[in-house]
């Protein structure tokens, strides 16, 4: 009888109770495992490879800004040289134009300047032969007239004064 | 470094509190069930519905109109395994069912392995938590690469949470190893803390603030930490470097005490706290019946309950709160524990200068 109310007493707040205290830990220990497996594990690396990828992108995105201002910076380059370039053969052309129009003006320089002297040459000539022929012209109609007076009879006076003034006017009328 | 004194400071107020609850319970004697609510002088006696709300039960109480009986598991030497469904007053194979108890009626000793309210009470914890960490587990390999949602994305911060803030930093390195243990530490004693916190079924067992469950994960941590314990660790429990042979004598003492007052005072915090914020809520409850008299005034019952009813809430939205923070430190103080144990020769190497 005792020993009956002794068990009925038996609850205690601080008392554990070995059957309570066995399912706990059966159920505990079971719980890790499972959930460790089933549960934890999957999150944890799911959550890690969220968490790489996420790094890899932020480096791969620092990476590629790295790469865009290093190609920003090859392209500024490669821009200022084409310009370099560019001013090079502008100037250059420059100086070409320059030199051939130089020789072209000295080329048409000289050659207007030998047409010039052709043609002084060409009109020397002509006027020379046109004095020639003035000379000869004149020559003969002094012979000519020559000739008629010679043959009139020259008889009279009047008849003198007449002719020459005819032949004068003959001349003249030349 | 202005948290963790923060954390330190918390720790000790809460040790400090453990212990003083724990120390009343050891004077007031709370140890039996008695059947009478009333006392002689007439005036309510509220000792007993605290009591039975508080111990674990072989049947599930809904607002004490309806008893859900649980299955009884017997074991003992002389009549093996007995097996049958409680009611009071029941007689099977020499036990007894008397006044929410078994007893056998030849006083012999027997293993009680029944699911108990209690223990039912871990079942249901256990498969909510693993139908709840299953599920969000296939969440994250369906949403694959997705921002989270539903309850993946209730589950992922308390999980980062604890990864980050408690495992990773105070156990190290070697965190992974020991990540589903802290993790089901935190997450059955909150599931079982907030389960307990609901008035009526299938809460309201006071399953955290059970010694013998409490004893359990006490015990496992206390092996999960010695078990990890380097040569370093053991050396700094047996023969502490860099002081005098008759000092290390005595540290060694100390330290091996250390050893169990560790585990031991895990086991009484979180018994003690959920054990007291159910004591509390109930009184609260019932000032009704004190001031009413066990029902003989109407009038007085009005009064305990606008006094009892605020104050009750109030302790109960302090009581949520209780249930994140004491399932935080235990998962903590394991892991800090762990993470002591772990410890190697690197760092807090004493030397005689």
């Amino acid at each position: 009888m005792n020993t009956v109310l002794l068990a009925a007493d038996a609850f205690s707040l601080v008392k554990p109770d070995p059957g309570m205290a066995i399912w706990a830990l059966i159920i505990f220990v079971l719980l890790i495992l499972i959930l460790g497996k089933f549960g934890f594990k999957p999150i944890a690396n799911s959550l890690k490879e969220r968490e790489n990828s996420i790094a890899d992108s932020l480096a791969q995105a620092e990476r590629a800004r790295a790469e865009m201002a290093s190609l920003t910076a090859k392209n500024e380059d490669l821009l200022n040289q084409a310009r370099e370039e560019r001013n090079k053969i502008l100037a250059e052309a420059r100086d070409a134009a320059e030199k051939i129009k130089a020789e072209i003006l000295d080329k048409a320089q000289a050659e207007s300047a030998k047409k010039l002297s052709d043609a002084m040459r060409e009109i020397d000539t002509q006027k020379k032969a046109a004095i020639v022929e003035i000379k000869n012209t004149v020559g003969q109609m002094a012979l000519q007239i020559a000739e008629k007076v010679v043959r009139k009879d020259l008889a009279s006076d009047s008849a003198q004064k007449e002719l020459v003034e005819k032949l004068v006017k003959e001349t003249n009328a030349n | 470094m202005k948290f963790t004194s923060y954390i330190r400071l918390m720790i000790a107020a809460l040790m400090l509190v453990s212990a003083t609850a724990a120390m009343a319970q050891g004077e007031t004697k709370l140890e039996k069930i008695e059947t009478t609510a009333e006392r002689e002088d007439g005036n309510y006696d509220p000792k007993p519905a605290i009591m039975e709300h508080i111990a674990d039960s072989h049947e599930f109480d809904i607002l004490e109109m309806a008893q859900i009986p649980l299955p009884c598991i017997l074991i003992s030497k002389e009549s093996g395994v007995t097996t049958f469904l409680y009611a009071e007053g029941k007689e099977v194979n020499g036990y007894k069912c008397e006044e929410g108890k078994i007893v056998k009626e030849d006083g012999a000793f027997f293993l009680d392995m029944s699911i108990t309210k209690n223990v039912f009470t871990m079942l249901l914890a256990a498969i909510i938590l693993i139908v709840i960490f299953t599920s969000v587990a296939g969440a994250y390999k369906k949403n694959h690469g997705k921002a989270p949602k539903g309850l993946q994305a209730l589950v992922e911060p308390l999980f980062v949470f604890i990864r980050d803030d408690v495992a990773k930093p105070n156990i190290g390195p070697k965190y992974e190893a020991y990540l589903p243990y802290i993790m089901t530490i935190f997450f059955f004693i909150l599931m079982l803390n907030l389960l307990g916190l609901l008035p009526i079924f299938p809460g309201g067992a006071n399953v955290t603030g059970n010694i013998a469950f409490t004893m359990v994960l006490a015990i496992v941590a206390f092996l999960a930490i010695n078990v990890s314990g380097t040569k370093h660790y053991w050396g700094h429990i047996f023969w502490m470097p860099g002081v005098a042979v008759p000092m290390k004598l005595f540290l060694a003492i100390i330290e091996v005490i250390g050893l169990f007052t560790k585990p031991i005072a895990l086991m009484v915090r979180l018994f003690a706290n959920m054990t007291a914020g159910h004591i509390i809520v109930l009184s609260l409850i019932s000032l009704i019946f004190v001031f009413g008299k066990a029902g003989e005034s109407m009038a007085g019952s009005g009064v305990g309950a606008a006094i009892a009813v605020p104050f009750a809430l109030f302790i109960s939205t302090i009581e949520v709160l209780v249930a994140f923070i004491q399932a935080f430190i235990f998962a903590m103080l394991t892991a800090t524990f762990i993470g002591l144990a772990l410890e190697d020769h690197s760092e807090g190497h004493h030397t005689v200068d």
